[in-house]
């Protein structure tokens, strides 16, 4: 078990390394630098000096190569250097953002985790009946509607619905408060977009879990367990379930660490200040340092989170051992 | 006319007569900036209003637009100098006296000393510091402190344009004894002697302040504070002006998110509108076949009908007036009639149209298939591309936009890999002569990308820039708009923004001006509630 574990974060560095380089090479493809951005976006003039040095003050005018070492060396020692935009270490840029990115992806993955599994567990129980076409469509229903329309249309609901309903219109606060300091707003703020992210994560592992759960429901070993005279409860939750969650973890897994940061516009459409808006801002400006640390980060969470879900594969599953 | 255009009139009107009522103290203002957080937080190096619409509150500067007219293009008043000085040895020397008794936040005496540090910062950068708007004082020769209280500005030649650069929102006043020991402390950090104190900043999401007791001005600023809400999406800010989760956002909405609040909210929400020192300028790259040839580029802009297109588009866009080079309400700008002879500025389509398929024909160009490139910025930049588009389709030219996001269209602009494009050009204080030079050469204003040649359009600024008399002036102005849309036919600009703020009708005090990067200070603001 420790050997695999070992083996799977030494595996890690090859990965990073790899996207490291790609990140590198494919921001310095893309026309156009941060000074440019940041200089003449407004459409306002500036002094061509400044421009000379801004891109001195960065390093952008030093060769690509010694740019290259010096990410890569500061990847080895955990050091992702200054954001070329804001001039702040980037591990405070993307610290800043962090909590409200996480605290959306659990509460989605809470919202969506209590749906799906039992949901689509007795979608499959009840195949073919009402209940089934009914949990059906509301999965379907799931997929097919993006994320950050569900978004902007609960928004305009809940507005117009608490205007009809006080005579004052209400929103989710647009500024972020730390849970600790005000769970309320806190609360207020993160919940709406939870549910909307959460509805589409909850369709897709719903639609999973009762697929799972109808092949699982076939096996022999169930017909064995029922002809052993085991009752329903104990064949569905200690047999039937447990073997059905494992492809639904694997997605569950893949999921969230998409949530991380790629919320990219359920981020804007809530106004809130997390990764994936870091993301888009980030490329947008051309922040070179910014970006390689953000993509390194989403990477780190891709290649923890398969780690995480290929040791709960064991616990789920016994005879899966890890060699 | 539908009730909710009633209804706006009747907030609009209802707004004029609070300037009269006494001003109540207290309360937060909540505003959003449409934008995501700003670079640094130094105001000498960057350029982004989202820089400025955090910051301005906490600093002071040497002089500015009157708060209380800010829509003028001329009344320039004192902030941190008792008097505005009359110009001696022969327009060569100007002297401010400063105010007595002004502290920065820390509790430190604000000098002349300070005021001449932080304009030598701007003016005269030290090594290792960036100034966004050094070029903009070629005529500043030295800056200087001969006391504690006076400031003196010796100037090259004497230009009428020197106090309008004066009144730059930018030029915040810093420590000189926070410069001398850290030149890049302002860059992370606030500390001026502004309305209001620094309280805090959420990276990327929010920008807090709280009054300054000691502020110069009795009983300013009305606002126990104040917080500075990042919100680019325009959609939220709507959202949130509705739900009062914000009072306002000052740079400015398009006219269907006005619409949309004036119908929603009724007599809640007051609208200030306002022409804005802002445009797009349409730019054929003169290195380019077949814009090398002035007839080709004169036909382009002779298929352009900005007068009907003016009537359109304001209703979708946040372009309303037709304007030459100089900003509409500046005595210095041309009238119509001294635009009408322009190609780009008939009235007479039909006759212009005609001459334009001419043009063509006689310098071989019929038929033209381009592309023109555009920045992905609906408003209004890709909604005025469109509109061209449609212009020069009528002249049998055939154009598809390029739009791409601003880095590229920077540097495609910047390497002149673009046969058409659309600039931007957003200016500040109305500065009408500083301003207008951003339609010299590249090789003299390397912002401007029609690469073009013209040493006479040259010599005329150069002789505009030292003309001190306003009337030879505005007649140098007008040969020089003659050369740049006339004789040369060298850029067209294009419709200039039009200002729509909406706001609640709580928020009192604060007038719009022909900049959003205008009366940010929020020192006059109060809240009727």
């Amino acid at each position: 078990m420790y050997q695999y574990i070992i083996k799977r974060v030494l595996l890690t560095i090859p990965t990073l390394f790899g996207a490291a380089a790609l990140v590198f090479l494919l921001m310095r493809l893309i026309p156009g630098d941060i000074c440019l951005v940041r200089l003449g976006g407004g459409g306002a003039s500036f002094d061509p000096k400044a421009l000379i040095a801004c891109h001195a003050e960065i390093g952008v005018d030093r060769p690509v190569i010694v740019q290259f070492l010096e990410f890569i060396w500061g990847l080895c020692r955990f050091d992702f250097g200054t954001s070329m935009w804001s001039g702040k270490p980037v591990a405070t840029e993307i610290l800043a953002r962090l909590p409200i990115s996480l605290e959306i992806a659990l509460l989605a993955t809470t919202v969506a985790v209590s749906i799906a599994i039992p949901l689509g567990a007795i979608s499959a129980l009840k195949q073919n009946t009402w209940i089934d076409v009914f949990v059906r469509i509301f999965a379907i229903g799931g997929i097919a509607t993006p994320s950050f329309w569900l978004g902007i249309v609960s928004v305009l609901l809940v507005l117009d619905v608490t205007g009809w309903a006080t005579g004052t219109p209400w929103m989710p606060p647009i500024d972020y408060v730390p849970i600790w300091k005000d769970p309320i707003r806190n609360l207020s703020m993160a919940i709406l977009p939870a549910i909307t992210v959460g509805y589409r994560y909850a369709a897709v592992s719903m639609r999973m879990t009762r697929s799972a759960m109808l092949e699982v429901m076939r096996e022999d070993y169930i017909r064995t367990a029922r002809a052993k005279g085991l009752i329903n409860k104990i064949i569905i939750n200690r047999h039937a379930l447990k073997n059905a969650l494992l492809p639904v973890v694997t997605l569950i897994g893949i999921e969230f660490a998409f949530l991380i940061g790629g919320l990219v516009v359920t981020e804007q459409v809530f106004n809130l200040n997390g990764v994936g808006r870091l993301f888009v801002q980030a490329v947008q400006n051309q922040d070179y340092t910014l970006t390689q640390a953000l993509v390194m980060l989403t990477v780190a969470i891709f290649v923890f989170t398969n780690l995480v879900v290929d040791l709960l594969y064991g616990w789920l599953d016994p005879r899966i051992r890890f060699a | 006319m539908r009730s909710w255009f009633l209804k706006a009139a009747l907030a609009m009107v209802l707004a004029l007569p609070a300037a009269a009522q006494t001003p109540k103290q207290g309360g937060t203002l909540n505003y959003m900036i449409a934008a995501d957080g700003g670079p640094s937080l130094d105001g000498h190096k960057e350029t982004t209003y989202a820089v400025l619409h955090a910051t301005a509150p906490f600093y002071s500067n040497l002089i500015r637009v009157n708060p209380e007219n800010p829509s003028s293009t001329t009344d320039f008043i004192c902030d941190l100098c008792t008097e505005m000085p009359k110009p001696t040895n022969g327009g060569l020397t100007y002297t401010f006296k400063i105010r007595k008794g002004v502290k920065f936040h820390d509790g430190s005496p604000l000098t002349a000393h300070d005021v001449a540090v932080s304009w030598n910062r701007i003016v005269f950068p030290p090594a290792g510091v960036s100034s966004a708007r050094e070029a903009s004082y070629p005529m500043v020769e030295s800056i200087e402190a001969p006391d504690d209280t006076t400031v003196v500005f010796k100037l090259k030649f004497p230009t009428l344009s020197f106090m309008p650069a004066l009144a730059d929102p930018w030029s915040y006043i810093f420590s000189a004894k926070v410069l001398e020991k850290d030149q890049h402390f302002y860059e992370r950090n606030i500390m001026g002697s502004g309305p209001f104190k620094f309280s805090g900043y959420e990276i990327g999401q929010a920008m807090h302040g709280v009054r300054n007791p000691d502020y110069y001005y009795p009983g300013q600023p009305h606002l126990d504070g104040f917080n500075a809400i990042f919100a680019p999406k325009q959609q939220t800010r709507v959202d949130a002006m509705r739900a009062d989760r914000a009072a306002l956002e000052f740079r400015g909405m398009s006219p269907t998110a006005r619409d949309q609040l004036v119908k929603e909210l009724g007599d809640q929400v007051t609208v200030q509108e306002s022409d804005w020192n802002c445009g797009n300028v349409f730019t054929p790259n003169h290195k380019r076949k077949p814009f090398d040839d002035v007839r080709v580029r004169r036909a382009l802009f002779m298929a352009v009908d900005q007068w009907k297109g003016a009537e359109a588009l304001r209703k979708i866009a946040i372009v309303r007036t037709v304007g030459g080079i100089v900003y509409p309400g500046s005595p210095f700008a041309a009238t119509k009639d001294e635009l009408a002879s322009f190609p780009g500025y008939a009235t007479d389509m039909e006759k212009s149209r005609a001459e334009a398929r001419r043009l063509l024909k006689e310098a071989g160009a019929e038929g033209l298939t381009l592309e023109m490139l555009n920045r992905n910025v609906d408003q209004p930049y890709i909604i005025v591309g469109t509109w061209l588009v449609d212009e020069f389709r009528k002249i049998g030219v055939t154009v598809t936009q390029n739009i791409v996001p601003t880095g590229p269209w920077l540097d495609k602009m910047r390497t002149g890999d673009f046969a058409l494009a659309m600039e931007a050009n957003c200016q500040m204080v109305v500065n009408p002569i500083a301003d207008s030079g951003r339609y010299l050469p590249h090789e003299i204003y390397k912002e401007n990308f029609a690469y073009h040649d013209d040493p006479v359009q040259v010599d005329i600024y150069n002789k505009m820039v030292r003309e001190t008399d306003p009337a030879k002036a505005r007649v140098l102005m007008r040969a020089y708009e003659k050369q740049v849309l006339d004789i040369g036919a060298h850029q067209l600009p294009t419709l200039w923004f039009y200002r729509v703020v909406p706001m609640r009708s709580y928020v009192k005090g604060w007038k719009i001006g022909n900049s959003h990067y205008l009366n940010q200070n929020l020192a006059n603001i109060w809240l009727d509630r």
